[in-house]
């Protein structure tokens, strides 16, 4: 079942088409990549998604429903979680204080509930909200570092923990946007192995990525991107042979720009 | 009273220094928004309540209320379409809204136009400056709770990051304006009181100047917190009584105590310093130390 679709989508800055008329499908389930050189347009496409630009024209749909164009949290509300390609973590706040943050959708009371925080159902649901929470940097592995400042982790560790902050809407989408970016190779196989566990917990990943390796290890599908165009889609071996593929990378030798 | 009339009156400036200060925190301080007019909701509130108390001649608490929420609904109404700005655009759009408020008080008939009102006292056996004292400490209170909530945290996140914020499904432009309107009724809880206790406001004293004093208190005490709000406004409200033994020095000294303080600690008094994690990691300091010798 195809959970997002995107048809035909292009978005223009002035005189500049940064995405134009790109369609594929993200089935439900899977781990699709999404790479290209930069300024391919890959962020451009989960900035669409997630309701931050909208597009020139072409349409974004959900589980069925049009999602091009509706305000940011409104990808969040129909289950879409993202991460930052600059992250973007609550810097003043603890590890903890961040993820409980991302489970916002999942608690109900508001400006009542802050103001009567005896009430026992304020209470039961801080509580819950707590424990989603740890449960959720558990699943990173940063329940030992709660209390640290969001800002005193590492660069791989606050990558993580946006992945945390993400799962903590329990999304049925999980947009990841360079989640291995400034990672040492250990870092980059736990994390391998911890977005494959978050695959097999029912999250579908769409993720955009430059290091080839672990794109190739993860992905069931790639989507290639260049210079706002889809050139390419398939599995990783169909994606890694295809002439049209490595022409993009490499160039080509009549080609001004490699 | 068994206190000094003078201390007395210190206390209760300081008191009403605490509400405001509380209430520009909440939009300033934990959302993030600049608000260079909250004179406005001030003036709001202390109208609207002294207008109560003269032609109704309702209840005290009810008084207090109702100036308080005439300066929220005033705030959410202005909210919507300001609150969409941010930073300095957001800070010269409510200077200008302060702005249009004292212009209107000034011109309408209601509120006896330059001349100001005379406020009878309040319908109340409970003295005043109590009940300014108790008001503080159930707004600080409550903004502690709301720091400590889900709503909060809310308002922090779209602070820190507003897109981030957006990203985990908070609705930035809602919370901006409930937030205003929480600040605003602060405020407007304040601007009535203090019509109360000085027995006479005029449009002109809810200028800039006042939105500054109040900004100050914020900005001293450490933005975001709930008790730095509370001593900066405690500090604000006595330091010049404390330096009156200057004379003519006084506000030379006051002024260069300010400057002081936001060279040394630009981030407040107690900015960046969360008391109550303080307090348990000194707990948990103690007792891990304790373990260790076992």
């Amino acid at each position: 079942m195809a959970l997002l679709e995107l048809d035909n989508v292009t978005i223009r800055f002035g005189g500049l088409t940064a995405v134009d008329g790109v369609s594929f499908t993200v089935q439900q389930g899977e781990i699709l990549a999404l790479i290209g050189p930069n300024g391919a347009g890959k962020s451009t496409l989960f900035n669409m998604v997630t309701g931050i630009y909208r597009p020139t024209s072409g349409q974004i749909r959900f589980r069925g429903m049009r999602l091009a164009g509706s305000a940011p949290h409104r990808a969040a509300l129909c289950g879409i979680g993202r991460t930052f390609q600059n992250i973007r973590l609550f810097q003043s706040q603890s590890v903890l204080h961040n993820v409980l943050t991302g489970a916002h959708l999942r608690g109900r009371w508001g400006l009542t509930g802050a103001l009567l925080p005896f009430l026992p159902a304020v209470q039961r649901e801080e509580g819950r909200l707590l424990e989603h929470a740890v449960h959720c940097l558990g699943r990173v592995n940063l329940a030992t570092k709660a209390y640290e400042a969001a800002g005193s982790l590492s660069y791989g560790e606050q990558r993580r923990l946006e992945i945390a902050r993400a799962l903590a809407l329990s999304p049925a989408l999980l947009l990841l946007d360079e989640p291995a970016a400034g990672m040492n190779p250990n870092e980059k196989q736990t994390l391998l192995e911890m977005v494959r566990a978050i695959r097999d917990s029912g999250i579908t990943v769409l993720l955009v990525e430059h290091d080839m390796r672990f794109v190739m290890g993860i992905s069931d599908r790639i989507v290639v991107l260049d210079h706002g165009v889809a050139i390419a889609e398939g599995v990783p071996d169909e994606v890694r042979t295809n002439p049209q593929v490595i022409a993009a990378y490499l160039g080509t030798g009549g080609d001004g720009h490699a | 009273m068994l206190i000094d009339p003078y201390i007395q009156q210190i206390l209760v400036t300081i008191g009403i220094g605490i509400i405001l200060a509380q209430g520009l925190n909440i939009i300033t301080g934990l959302t993030g928004q600049l608000s260079l007019g909250h004179a406005a909701f001030m003036s709001i509130g202390a109208f609207s309540g002294a207008l109560l108390t003269i032609k109704a001649g309702l209840p005290f608490p009810l008084v207090v209320l109702a100036g308080g929420m005439t300066a929220a609904v005033a705030a959410v109404l202005v909210g919507w379409p300001i609150l969409r700005l941010t930073g300095d655009y957001l800070a010269i759009c409510t200077l200008g809204f302060a702005e249009i408020v004292k212009v209107v008080f000034l011109n309408l008939d209601i509120t006896n136009r330059a001349f100001g009102l005379t406020v009878p006292p309040p319908a109340t056996s409970v003295p005043l400056p109590l009940t300014v004292l108790a008001s503080a400490l159930l707004v600080s209170l409550a903004s502690q709770s709301i720091r400590c909530s889900r709503f909060g945290r809310a308002l922090m996140a779209i602070r820190d990051d507003e897109i981030a914020a957006a990203a985990a499904g908070i609705d930035v432009a809602r919370h901006k304006v409930r937030a205003f309107g929480v600040s605003a009724f602060m405020a407007g809880v304040g601007g009535c009181l203090y019509a109360h206790v000085l027995g006479y406001i005029n449009p002109s004293d809810f200028g800039f100047l006042k939105s500054v004093d109040m900004l100050a208190m914020v900005v001293l005490g450490g933005l975001g917190s709930v008790p730095g709000a509370v001593l900066g406004a405690a500090f604000l409200g006595a330091a010049p009584e404390l330096l009156r033994f200057m004379a003519s020095y006084r506000m030379l000294v006051y002024g260069a105590m300010l400057v002081a303080l936001m060279v040394f600690r630009p981030d407040g008094l107690l900015g960046g310093i969360n008391l109550w994690d303080f307090a348990l990691r000194r707990l948990g300091r103690t007792s891990q130390r304790t373990r260790g010798e076992n």
